[in-house]
C-alpha cells in the first residue's frame, strides 16, 4: 500500500516535470525558461527523497540539500546576468 | 492498526499531497498567461509541494528506520528560504528587462512610479 502511494506520487512528480519542460521549450521569453528550470530542479528534490525511500536507503539524502543549493545559486546568478548583463561585477578601482 | 501503519499512513498523506502540489505548479506553469503570473504559480506552490515530500520522508525515516536525518529538516528550512527569494529576484529581472505584461492587467504601478521619478529628474 505505501509502495504504491510512493509510486502515485513519483509519477505525478514526472508528469509535473514533462509539463515544466514543455514551458522551457516553448516559454517565449528567457524569464519563463528560467521559472521553469528553477522549478524543475526543486522537483528533482522530490523525486531524489521518494527513490531513497523506495531503496530504503539513506545515502541519498545528502543530494538533496545539494540540488537546492544549486537551484538556489542558479537562479541567482541567471537572474542577474539578465538584468546586468555580468554576474560579477570587476570594479577593483571604483570607475565602473 | 499498529503504530507503523499510522506512521506510513501519515508519511503518505504528506508525501501524497506534496506530488499533487507539483502538479498544480505545472499546470500553472502551462495555463497562466505572463511570466509574473507564472512565477507566482511556481514559487509557491513548489515550494509548499516540495516541503511536504519532505516532511513526510523525514517522518518515515525517523519513526520507521530509527534515523533521525537533520539534512532533511535543513533542506526544509533552506528550500523555504530561498525559493520564493528566487522567485523574486527573477520576477524583478523579468520587469527590469522588459518583458510584457499579460493582456488583461489593469494597473501597473511600477511604471507609474519610475515614469514620475524620471520626470522629477529632468526637470
Amino acid at each position: 500500500m505505501f509502495e504504491t502511494v510512493m509510486w502515485i506520487s513519483v509519477t505525478f512528480i514526472s508528469l509535473a516535470m514533462i509539463g515544466l519542460i514543455y514551458r522551457v521549450i516553448k516559454g517565449p521569453t528567457v524569464a519563463d525558461r528560467v521559472v521553469a528550470l528553477d522549478a524543475i530542479g526543486i522537483s528533482l528534490v522530490s523525486v531524489v527523497a521518494l527513490v531513497s525511500i523506495l531503496l530504503d536507503t539513506s545515502a541519498f539524502l545528502d543530494i538533496i540539500l545539494l540540488i537546492g543549493i544549486l537551484a538556489f545559486i542558479g537562479t541567482v546568478a541567471f537572474s542577474k546576468f539578465l538584468e546586468k548583463g555580468v554576474i560579477m561585477e570587476y570594479d577593483r578601482n571604483g570607475d565602473r | 492498526m499498529t503504530e507503523m501503519e499510522i506512521v506510513k499512513f501519515f508519511a503518505g498523506v504528506f508525501i501524497l499531497l506534496g506530488a499533487f502540489l507539483s502538479l498544480v505548479t505545472a499546470f500553472g506553469l502551462i495555463r497562466l498567461p505572463d511570466v509574473y503570473t507564472r512565477n507566482h504559480a511556481a514559487s509557491k506552490s513548489a515550494t509548499m509541494g516540495v516541503m511536504l515530500v519532505l516532511l513526510g520522508t523525514f517522518l518515515y525515516f525517523w519513526l520507521i528506520e530509527h534515523h533521525f536525518n537533520s539534512r532533511l529538516l535543513l533542506g526544509v528550512a533552506f528550500i523555504f528560504l530561498t525559493s520564493p527569494v528566487a522567485g523574486h529576484l527573477i520576477a524583478r529581472a523579468a520587469y527590469n528587462s522588459g518583458v510584457k505584461l499579460s493582456d488583461r492587467t489593469v494597473q501597473d504601478d511600477l511604471a507609474k512610479a519610475r515614469k514620475a521619478m524620471k520626470a522629477e529628474e529632468l526637470k
